[in-house]
């Protein structure tokens, strides 16, 4: 299918590098183990694996006709259709990472575009071309903090609001590194979670204070008094942003930030069950050379044209091996270049409107449910377009139900923050109708109802 | 002609949309004040402006769409179409990776069928999709073998070795990990050098990283010895799987003695590039080590009844070094595999591995009479030249790759593997036919001709591209990376 050979092409071919068959060509590999048998189907025509594929996704439910108030990391937006058309370009999709700017052009200006977009839109004045996601970009900003401070500081101080995997994922990069300690102070309530609460904690073995924002559980907080004393004990700050939420908010770089990270996938890049996501970067300029991943910068070409270029290698694993920042090759670069394209397409109205959807329409639903017998509204501060609900019965029953109905309820926190008790994390993106929420709210009433029998 | 294209930002008008919202249908609520920003300096352009933008932009790239991209090590094949309809199916691209287990079972269906197609190639008997890419699969592999010798009460083994022609992230990854890199030399047959790699074996030796074939193109015929030399001393084996283009139905890792290694969807399946990612990354690993895989991994929860279909779900391994990222792992580039698969199924895996192995060795005897080839042995699916040609001293491995594009061909990867100075690596993939690799001859023996009559034209190349070579030495200097 995807090998043009006839048989006479291979013939000739073989003649011609004076071999008698394809077989011969793997004589080195020992016999003992030369040509395994594969236990694997008959290939498939298009036509067969498309009915298969099919056949496969119909055992799942689309969002396509469907209320989902989970966000939790992955947030259900509206994606424009010129996205996909563009990125859909095989001038895009099928070169490889821009090595040639001769003929890469194309890839290299559209990152740095994207670079200028994330700078703007975090308050920063520095952007690489991507990481993997929001849990990467993190890790990435504690190994930065660990270079900066040539492992002489052992301390990453976590706010709880972070997002578990973020957390998760920070610690298998780093926990233990070079005898780097990630401390990550327990919370018992949403309250608790604070800027103030961390400030204690920060000492002269702190490298990086990670705080998110809005935070997992939507709370928006301002960090500015809490950069001042991060930088009082001469460590690093890291924001982790969700970028549709800096339609509205202050920006970290207004806030004192040293570094902002987080996940791009609400910026017109498809839920697709998790990845591949985005992972945003962005930096004060000082720090620019400790932070890994490509970037782009702009030049000339030798005719006088601007260009633009992978720039400062120097830090990569391609130069530098062992002494590398990162070991990151291929990053998100195709992620990119949508959130370029959903960002132009948008603008800045664009961008303004659809937060500001996402927040009133959060608002409505979190006011609307705080009305329903037995539901709670826990977060006490200003929220973004998610918020925890205390519910009268477990979190999964109230799914369950919200499902047979064909609706995707809250994310269920009361397995990792049992500390909350019957807890949902409750996201409303303008992708939701004042209907659903109307909906939402008649079936928690049913689903009261059936809890009283 | 200026081939510049503007910036979004010089395109941009005050007071122009290229998108609208519906309006609003429920109460405005108030945002405080102070945590409102002061400006949102984003660009403003129509839908129009914005579509022109972006395709002129593709247009200024080279691709696989366009022609052959012989990529040394990148495995650059065409990327077929029906897996990318298969991406963008709406129950696939559009789901939330936190919804009820119950209404992704499709999905979870397919990374488990994907675990086990990449076990029955490796042989392995279990795997993890949880890596983002390449890099991503070596540190979680390398931070396995970390974690199965502290397991062992032997911190003390600290020594990663890594042969002198090995990729760039394997000593990256292997300090992430903890490690000290010790290189391994290379023999004048391209293989691991047994003397050097057993004076290195010692009591501090904690593994190896192997990728072969390496990245000379070469299988080591040593492989089993190699691995047995390391397992005797005590140190564990890593597969770097970037090149298992050539050993699909040929060999499987496991068999030789490897004990984890990682695949690369992005190249080994097909799954397209995109500039530079997103691709994806796949660990598999032995019996001994599959505690320690990052998750979670899907799994079968509830066996299947006469009744009902079985319940498929996830389970983090009991000694797991962690999470790698966030969620499950890259599913839609791992639907795209995994179409890639079915539609190939186990002979036409085989094949790929045959032909891609073919193309290279037919490229590389037609070459080989042109440009100095520094190892003379059947290669696998690529291998490397070394531009040094006494009667052309002023020209390098740079200049051919740059004159290349003038014959509408990506150069390959140069300088690359570092053990060769002056590399050209060459790997033209299965999916390139023989008009086109007689093409691509074609042009290299011009540029090998034209390299001692008119030197110039190779130091002034490219020319018939849009833009020419770029000052470096300015980007770096007068650093501007955003606006
Ligand atoms: C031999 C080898 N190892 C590892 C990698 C890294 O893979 P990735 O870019 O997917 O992270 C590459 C990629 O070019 C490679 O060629």
């Amino acid at each position: 299918m995807f090998i043009p050979h006839t048989d006479a092409d291979r013939e000739s071919m073989l003649a011609a590098i004076g071999k008698k068959d394809l077989n011969e060509l793997f004589d080195v590999v020992p016999e003992k183990y030369r040509f395994p048998k594969l236990n694997l189907q008959p290939g498939l025509t298009e036509p067969e694996v498309t009915f298969l594929l099919d056949e496969i996704s119909s055992a799942n439910l689309s969002l396509d006709h469907t209320a989902c108030f989970t966000g939790a990391g992955a947030y259900h937006h509206y994606i424009p259709a010129a996205i996909d058309n563009l990125i859909s370009r095989g001038d895009f999709y099928t070169a490889y990472t821009p090595y040639q700017p001769e003929i890469s052009q194309g890839t290299l200006q559209a990152v740095y575009e994207y670079q200028s977009l994330m700078a703007r839109l975090t308050g920063m004045e520095a952007a690489n071309a991507s990481h993997y996601d929001g849990a990467t970009a993190c890790a990435e900003a504690g190994v930065l903090a660990y270079h900066q401070y040539h492992g002489k500081r052992k301390k990453i101080l976590v706010s709880a609001g972070l997002h578990p995997h973020y957390l998760l994922t920070l610690k298998t990069y780093l926990q233990d590194f070079d005898g780097m300690q990630i401390e990550c102070p327990k919370a018992t309530s949403l309250d608790e979670i604070s800027p103030e609460k961390l400030e204690e904690k920060i000492d002269m073995d702190t490298a990086l204070v990670l705080v998110q924002y809005p935070d997992f559980f939507g709370q928006i907080q301002d960090f500015s008094e809490l950069a001042k004393a991060v930088h009082e004990k001469g460590a690093l700050l890291c924001v982790c942003i969700n970028p549709i939420a800096l339609g509205l908010l202050k920006t970290p770089g207004e806030m004192g930030a040293d570094i902002v990270v987080g996940e791009g996938q609400p910026l017109g890049i498809p839920l697709s069950y998790g990845g591949p996501y985005l992972g945003i970067f962005t930096t004060r300029k000082e720090l620019i050379r400790k932070v890994s991943g490509r970037i782009v910068g702009e030049t000339v070409d030798n005719r006088g044209q601007r260009a633009y270029v992978l720039t400062l290698t120097a830090r990569e694993q391609h130069i530098r091996r062992e002494k590398a920042t990162s070991n990151i090759c291929s990053n998100q670069s195709l992620n990119a270049l949508t959130a370029a394209i959903y960002l132009s397409l948008l603008g800045r109205d664009g961008l303004r409107a659809v937060a500001k959807l996402c927040y009133d329409k959060a608002h409505y639903a979190a006011k609307e449910i705080s009305k329903i017998h037995g539901y709670r509204i826990l977060n006490q501060r200003p929220f973004f377009h998610e918020f925890v609900v205390s519910c009268p019965q477990p979190p999964s029953d109230i799914n369950q139900h919200l499902l047979d109905h064909g609706m995707i309820g809250g994310y269920d926190l009361s397995e990792e923050y049992p500390m909350l008790g019957n807890a949902m994390l409750i996201a409303v993106t303008e992708m939701i109708n004042k209907e659903d929420i109307d909906d939402l709210c008649e079936m928690l009433k049913e689903g009261e109802h059936h809890g009283r029998h | 002609m200026d081939a510049t294209e503007k910036t979004i930002f010089e395109l941009s008008a005050t007071g122009r949309k290229g998108f609208r919202f519906p309006s609003s249908d429920v109460p405005s609520s108030d945002l405080p004040e102070s945590l409102q920003r002061k400006d949102l300096p984003l660009p403003e352009l129509s839908e129009v402006d914005v579509v022109r933008h972006y395709t002129r932009l593709s247009r200024l790239n080279y691709s696989l769409d366009n022609g052959m991209y012989p990529l040394g090590s990148c495995t650059m094949k065409y990327n077929p179409k029906i897996c990318e309809k298969a991406a963008r199916i709406s129950a696939f691209a559009n789901l939330h990776p936190l919804q009820p287990i119950e209404s992704v079972q499709g999905a979870v269906l397919i990374l488990y069928e994907m675990q086990i197609i990449l076990q029955e190639i490796s042989g392995f008997p279990a795997c993890s999709l949880t890596p983002a890419a390449g890099a991503q699969g070596e540190f979680g592999g390398v931070k396995m073998i970390a974690a199965s010798l502290r397991d062992r009460g032997e911190t003390q083994r600290k020594i990663m070795l890594i042969p002198d022609s090995a990729h760039g992230t394997n000593p990256a990854s292997s300090v992430m990990s903890g490690f000290e890199c010790l290189a391994v030399r290379t023999d004048e047959r391209g293989n691991i050098d047994l003397n050097d790699l057993t004076s290195k074996c010692n009591e501090r030796l904690a593994g190896i990283m192997i990728t072969n074939p390496n990245t000379l193109g070469l299988f080591d015929e040593n492989i089993v010895e190699v691995i047995r030399i390391v397992h005797q001393a005590g140190g564990l084996v890593y597969g770097d799987g970037a090149n298992m283009n050539a050993l699909l139905g040929i060999v499987k890792p496991a068999e030789l003695g490897f004990d984890v290694m990682h695949f690369n969807l992005h190249k080994t399946f097909a799954t397209p590039h995109g500039g530079g990612g997103p691709g994806a990354g796949a660990i598999c690993c032995t019996e001994q080590l599959k505690a320690y895989l990052p998750g979670p991994i899907a799994d079968i929860l509830e066996e299947a009844t006469e009744e009902v279909p079985p319940l498929y779900g996830y389970r983090m391994p009991e000694k797991s070094i962690g999470m790698l990222r966030s969620f499950w792992g890259h599913f839609g580039i791992i639907v795209r595999a995994y179409c890639y698969c079915m539609m190939l199924g186990a002979e036409g895996l085989r094949r790929v591995a045959e032909y891609a192995t073919l193309n290279a060795n037919y490229l590389m005897e037609a070459l080989k009479q042109d440009y100095p080839l520094p190892y003379d042995r059947t290669c696998m699916h690529e291998f490397v030249l070394d531009v040094k040609w006494p009667d052309a001293p002023g020209i390098r491995a740079l200049d051919v790759a740059k004159r290349l594009m003038d014959y509408k061909f990506h150069p390959p990867t140069n300088y690359f593997p570092l053990i060769v100075h002056e590399a050209l690596m060459i790997e033209p993939t299965e999916t390139e036919s023989k008009e086109t690799l007689d093409d691509f001859i074609k042009a290299m023996k011009t540029i090998a001709r034209e390299a001692r009559e008119n030197p110039e034209l190779l130091h002034q190349a490219p020319t018939e591209t849009p833009f020419g070579r770029m000052d470096e030495v300015k980007a770096a200097r007068d650093l501007k990376i955003a606006e």
